[in-house]
């Protein structure tokens, strides 16, 4: 085992800090659509449920997650791949969501946020009459 | 960088060495999965893994000797045929990684945790592998 440090694959966020003197990473992220909604799938290792807070602004979906500390007790660290901090990322979503539908789960470190589209906004198919 | 032409205690740290200095330049490591962290001490060995969206039914521990293998799979959620993907970052499939410890150690010694998506594995050093100290008697 080697006591060098390696750097981290995680994508560091464009925001530098946090006051708790942490870094903000940039999850992962998988988004698919199916059936009239589109679904997120972000991966936050180490975020409780309580600790993720996901807000929609003005067409803006900003999802953050805080990360407890898995540092054991009176154990130092010898070999680093990966850094932890919180988690930090928006998106731009078109007008045809409704924000009253967004739904949030948690699990297993992976945050799925599903938005289905405005019924307003689904194609309607009209019928022609045979005059 | 330079290195020794004469072999100390190791005849094979110098072939470490160069294979770490050729790792770093090139970054084999970065494309690793999962990312580990090794916390360590005199009594015990602690390894954390990201793993995100893994089951822990889908994780398998081992451990022989001094070598603790990690392996799994990371299942592809099943979406259905009519689902389109918008953006993709995230990986999927199989994995296994193998940690060197310092110790022999043995496996009713081995504690593992997952919470999260982070495992966290704790590995107590056996109590003949301790370093004793040795008294000095008085001749």
């Amino acid at each position: 085992m080697t006591t060098d440090m390696t750097t981290t694959e995680k994508n560091a966020a464009e925001t530098p800090e946090t006051t708790r003197g942490g870094r903000i990473y940039r999850p992962l992220t998988d988004i698919v659509e199916r059936d009239g909604s589109v679904s997120l799938m972000l991966e936050m290792p180490g975020v409780t449920p309580d600790d993720v807070d996901i807000t929609l602004d003005n067409r803006v979906l900003t999802i953050r997650g805080r990360a407890g500390q898995s540092r054991p007790e009176k154990l130092h660290l010898a070999y680093a791949e990966y850094g932890e901090g919180d988690y930090e990322r928006s998106f731009t979503l078109s007008e045809d969501f409704d924000p009253e539908k967004v739904e949030a789960g948690m699990k297993n470190g992976l945050l799925t946020v599903t938005l289905p589209r405005a019924e307003a906004a689904k194609p309607k198919k009209i019928a022609v009459k045979s005059a | 960088m330079l290195y020794p032409t004469t072999f100390t205690s190791d005849p094979f740290a110098l072939m470490r060495r160069m294979s770490r200095d050729f790792d770093r330049t090139f970054g084999t490591q970065a494309t690793a999965f999962p990312q580990v962290n090794v916390w360590q001490n005199e009594e015990a060995v602690a390894i954390t893994a990201e793993l995100p969206g893994v089951e822990p039914s889908d994780i398998e521990i081992m451990v022989k000797d001094n070598v603790l293998t990690l392996s799994g799979e990371r299942s592809q959620p099943d979406l259905g045929d009519d689902a389109v993907w918008h953006r993709r970052e995230r990986g999927f499939g199989r994995f296994r990684r193998a940690i060197r410890l310092p110790f022999d150690a043995r496996d009713d010694q081995v504690e593992a945790r997952f919470a999260d998506g982070v495992l966290r594995i704790a590995v107590a050093r056996p109590e003949e592998d301790k370093p004793r100290r040795i008294e000095i008697k008085a001749a």
